[in-house]
């Protein structure tokens, strides 16, 4: 396939107009010795009806959530998404513009990021949030930036409990010396309070995610006392999909408020893109990262939207700007959007309820068997939870892949410690049927 | 009603321009619903540890109906590279092929979870190799992280890894040396990284001066980030004795990737002399910009440097595609493995267009760049008057002068001409600048009809600067008072009753 349309007698015209005889006289500058000789070795130009082909071959031979029943969450989820998000999400107006920077011709783009800051302001409970960002990791990462650049202190304490992947994240961030981060140990599946209280002394910024990797929910009435006590930043990271119906993280002093939002209408796309929410107290506006929209007029009085707060930036602050990251996730904010308008308030708790209510099902289905004890008695969980499997779980997971099953998660691969322990999400899109025949399967084997 | 009013005062705008989703709420209107539970109903606040949520959020209350129209509504106020033409320098505006996003939405690419079973993501995995393989080939660099999730991710990952590399080698370092013709997010990175900026001027021709690069350099300096060919459009002829000064101080030659739409399969930044480069697969690769995001900036290094690439990256190994950690990597640099569903696209594009056809983009992406350059430098300031590449850089600073119109007014009244303004301001070595990037996806028609437009605007400038002052006249809105934007911060919707 091709995409240019220059016809080569156009091809002609437009080279006597520059004044050279071929197009290589206009690489003439590049000198011999760096000039490449060869042809590129990538495979030749096909049809499209050749390229389809090859990528359906490729997508067949991948075991995609249509055709298994899935119970593996860990930061990415299959929910459903209605046909409105896709609709609109593949407008070319939308997808096929660049950041907004002429807000004349960019309202679309500007107003529907708009929207989006208003939602995460709801959902979390915060008074500002930005367009977004690359995803929960790197949006939690740019949180203790600002925490360390608020605070003028270097250390961060990072519950064990957050997501390793977003740990690793933090870590590689600082890498830098930016940064110096510190894990707070956790018993029984949440974070020790008692060890945290020590361990945040001093410390730029308290970071928990809720529920955290495990599923589990922390004591965020403790973990933020711990937090405002050693004058650091409360980071919390959230599930949006969860917002409506566990209390949002303002309601224990939380001061910057992120997470993944791919649960908000992406796909699960092998983990990306989604996006990164953050939204903190207006007190850090100025030092947020990230790109935000506001509302303001026109000559003519017409309320209108822009990019706003820009002296944070790289274009303008170069090496002093609050983040390097120059664009945001705007496709998948405005997926995240349209899904949450589709739901409204009362959609969005009955989705919560339902994955609630399906987790705590299987949970204690899973549990009667015998077969499986949770990793974490006591513990309340929302819509993802660790068992101990009394087998050998990679086996198990194996064979109930034959049955059509991805039987969760099993930790091994983060830690020794978890060997054995399988973590399960549950979406709305299970149902009882497909639980039940999953315990009965998995009981007898 | 208020729309009926709207019409009747005769305003040619559409009426609905500012009204938000919010505005269209009424009270238990309902679009998405849920199946009935069909598991008991647990108890919310005892299964939640007394947490649940008691005021529910402000969302809106809508229809798929409104929906379906607010959105086609702002979809109406937007301009995207389906619009019409897009020359914004630096940004490659490419058009996006439609097979492409038929492609990222096949099931077994978007419909995988990135735990699975390796043996049951082969075809997403087999894809993700066959791309690092080509970007590989195309930049001269082997190795391939497919991880950052944008160019400036793309930067960050890019220092990181040079930064472990000389601290693997019991040499750590604190410098990193700049042209003042950069991106402002090669600056940012450096402080980001840890490092400290030293910025150097240009030469006469737009290049980097090699008389500065030498005064800087010294045995502190980490790297050298440059942009080849550069921020001007401009190929900097002197690039293998630029890398070789790097290289005699023990620092390494980073390359910023957003100009290697003007060089594919005619030279390759590994063959230059460069260690590390970004490559925007929004840009070069045809991948859609998405209003901002989502992009991917996989880097690319020399074999020096692929033990310490962040990871996981695909890897063939005899039981098949295999997701592994370089022996010393930095880490991830994000959760799972990159922005998959955009590396989907870009590979996509590759395999039509083929590596035949890759050069043939570059030809004519610098054809068009040069062609649009001769129509309109005797209208405007053309500080580096020398064979471009894909992109040239003009100056308004003549219109300024003899008109008092600046670059924005021209910006601006490019909007009723239909046409997305070009850069402007930047690069901040170039007075009122305007920076114009064609890519080749242009036909000659649009091309012609865009030269006739600066031309034509370049002449009101002369006879009529208001009319520039004033402009734009027929967008949805007119120009924004970007000033109250900051001043009265309004980022979020507010209920009437809270206003």
């Amino acid at each position: 396939m091709r995409f240019i349309p220059i016809t080569p007698a156009q091809r002609d015209d437009m080279l006597r107009a520059v004044g050279v005889s071929s197009v290589d006289d206009l690489f003439g500058v590049i000198p011999e010795d760096v000039r490449l000789s060869r042809p590129l070795d990538v495979p030749d130009g096909v049809s499209e009806l050749e390229l389809l082909r090859h990528l359906r071959q490729l997508s067949d031979r991948d075991l995609d959530s249509s055709r298994v029943v899935s119970f593996l969450g860990a930061g990415c989820y299959d929910h459903f998404v209605p046909s409105i998000v896709d609709a609109v999400v593949s407008k070319p107006e939308f997808f096929t513009a660049y950041t907004p920077y002429q807000p004349e011709i960019s309202q679309g783009t500007l107003q529907a990021i708009f929207e989006y800051q208003s939602m995460i302001c709801q959902l979390t409970g915060m008074d500002v949030s930005n367009a977004s960002m690359y995803d929960g990791a790197t949006a939690m990462a740019e949180a203790a930036h600002l925490a360390a650049s608020v605070t003028k202190r270097r250390r961060v304490v990072v519950a064990d409990t957050v997501h390793p992947e977003w740990i690793e994240t933090l870590r590689t961030y600082a890498l830098s010396g930016t940064l110096e981060v510190a894990l707070a140990a956790s018993r029984g599946g949440r974070v020790d309070v008692e060890a945290l209280a020590e361990a945040a002394a001093e410390a730029a910024a308290v970071i928990v995610a809720d529920p955290n990797f495990f599923g589990n929910l922390e004591d965020l009435t403790a973990v933020g006392r711990i937090a405002k006590n050693a004058g650091a930043l409360f980071v919390v990271a959230m599930n949006p999909m969860l917002a409506g119906v566990l209390a949002p993280p303002s309601e224990y002093g939380a001061d910057v408020v992120v997470g993944e939002g791919q649960p908000l209408g992406n796909a699960m796309s092998f983990g990306g893109p989604g996006f990164g929410f953050f939204a903190c107290r207006s007190d850090y506006l100025r030092r947020m990262p990230g790109r935000i929209v506001g509302r303001t007029v026109d000559v003519d009085g017409r309320a209108a939207f822009v990019l706003t707060m820009q002296t944070r930036e790289q274009h303008i602050r170069r090496e002093k700007a609050t983040s390097n990251i120059c664009s945001n996730q705007a496709l998948c904010a405005l997926a995240a959007s349209v899904h949450l308008a589709s739901l409204g308030p009362a959609g969005l708790a009955d989705v919560g309820r339902a994955c609630v209510s399906k987790a705590h099902y299987m949970y204690d289905r899973l549990v009667a068997t015998g077969r499986f004890s949770p990793a974490f008695p006591d513990t309340a969980f929302a819509d993802e939870f660790a068992l101990a499997y009394d087998g050998n779980a990679r086996e198990m997971q194996e064979a109930m892949l034959e049955r059509g099953f991805l039987a969760g998660l099993e930790l091994s691969r983060f830690s020794s410690e978890l060997s054995g322990i399988v973590l399960f999400a549950v979406t709305e899109k299970r149902t009882r049927e497909e639980i039940d025949r999953f315990v009965e399967e998995v009981s007898s084997l | 009603m208020s729309d009926l009013d709207e019409v009747s005062t005769g305003d040619p705008r559409p009426a609905e321009v500012g009204r938000l989703i919010f505005d269209r709420s009424t009270a238990c209107a309902r679009c998405t619903e849920m199946p009935a539970l069909d598991v008991p109903d647990v108890d919310l606040d005892a299964a939640l540890a007394h947490r649940s949520r008691r005021t529910a959020p402000l969302l809106p209350e809508v229809t798929e109906v409104d929906l379906a129209r607010h959105y086609e509504h702002l979809a109406s106020v937007n301009f995207g590279v389906d619009s019409g033409f897009y020359p914004l320098g630096s940004c490659t505006m490419k058009y996006n092929p439609k097979v492409d996003e038929v492609a990222c939405r096949m099931p077994g690419f978007a419909g995988v979870h990135p735990y699975q079973p390796p043996a049951t993501v082969q075809g997403v995995l087999e894809l993700m190799h066959g791309l690092q393989e080509a970007l590989g080939e195309v930049s001269g660099l082997p190795h391939v992280s497919l991880q950052p999730a944008a160019g400036a991710h793309g930067e960050f990952t890019g220092l990181m890894t040079i930064r472990a590399y000389h601290e693997a080698n019991g040499d750590p370092r604190k410098r990193v040396i700049i042209p003042d013709s950069a991106h402002g997010t090669n600056p940012a990175t450096v402080a980001m990284c840890g490092y400290e900026v030293t910025t150097i001027p240009s030469d006469e021709r737009g290049g980097v001066d090699p008389g500065a690069l030498e005064a800087a350099l010294d045995t502190d300096v980490a790297a050298l980030m440059l942009t080849n060919p550069n921020t001007l459009g401009l190929f900097d002829e002197n690039i293998s004795r630029i890398t070789g000064l790097v290289h005699s101080f023990g620092a390494l030659a980073y390359c910023d990737g957003a100009n290697l739409n003007a060089v594919l399969g005619k030279a390759r930044p590994g063959d230059m002399g460069f260690d590390v480069m970004h490559i925007n697969l929004h840009k070069t690769f045809g991948t859609p910009h998405g209003g901002g995001g989502p992009g991917a900036g996989p880097v690319a290094v020399t074999d020096a440097l692929a033990p310490f690439l962040p990871g996981p990256v695909v890897a063939l190994q005899p039981d098949g595609f295999r997701l592994v950690m370089p022996e010393r990597s930095i880490g991830r640099v994000r959760s799972f493995y990159g922005n998959a569903g955009v590396l989907v696209r870009a590979y996509a594009y590759i395999r039509a267009v083929g590596g035949d056809g890759l050069t043939e983009v570059a030809e004519q992406a610098v054809l068009s760049a040069n062609y649009l350059k001769e129509r309109l430098k005797g209208a405007f300031d053309l500080p580096y008057d020398r064979p471009c590449m894909h992109e040239f850089v003009l100056s308004g600073r003549r219109q300024k002068r003899e008109s008092g119109v600046r670059t924005l007014d021209i910006a601006k009244r490019l909007l009723d001409f239909g046409v997305h303004p070009p850069t402007v301001y930047f690069p901040l070595i170039v007075d009122e600048a305007i920076m114009i990037e064609p890519t080749e996806t242009e036909g000659l028609e649009t091309l012609d009809a865009f030269a006739d437009a600066m031309l034509a605007i370049a002449a009101e400038a002369a006879r009529d600067p208001e009319v520039l002052h004033s402009a734009p006249h027929v967008t949805p809105v007119r120009r924004l008072d970007e000033a109250r934007a900051v001043k009265e911060p309004v980022l979020r919707y507010s209920p009437p009753c809270l206003d």
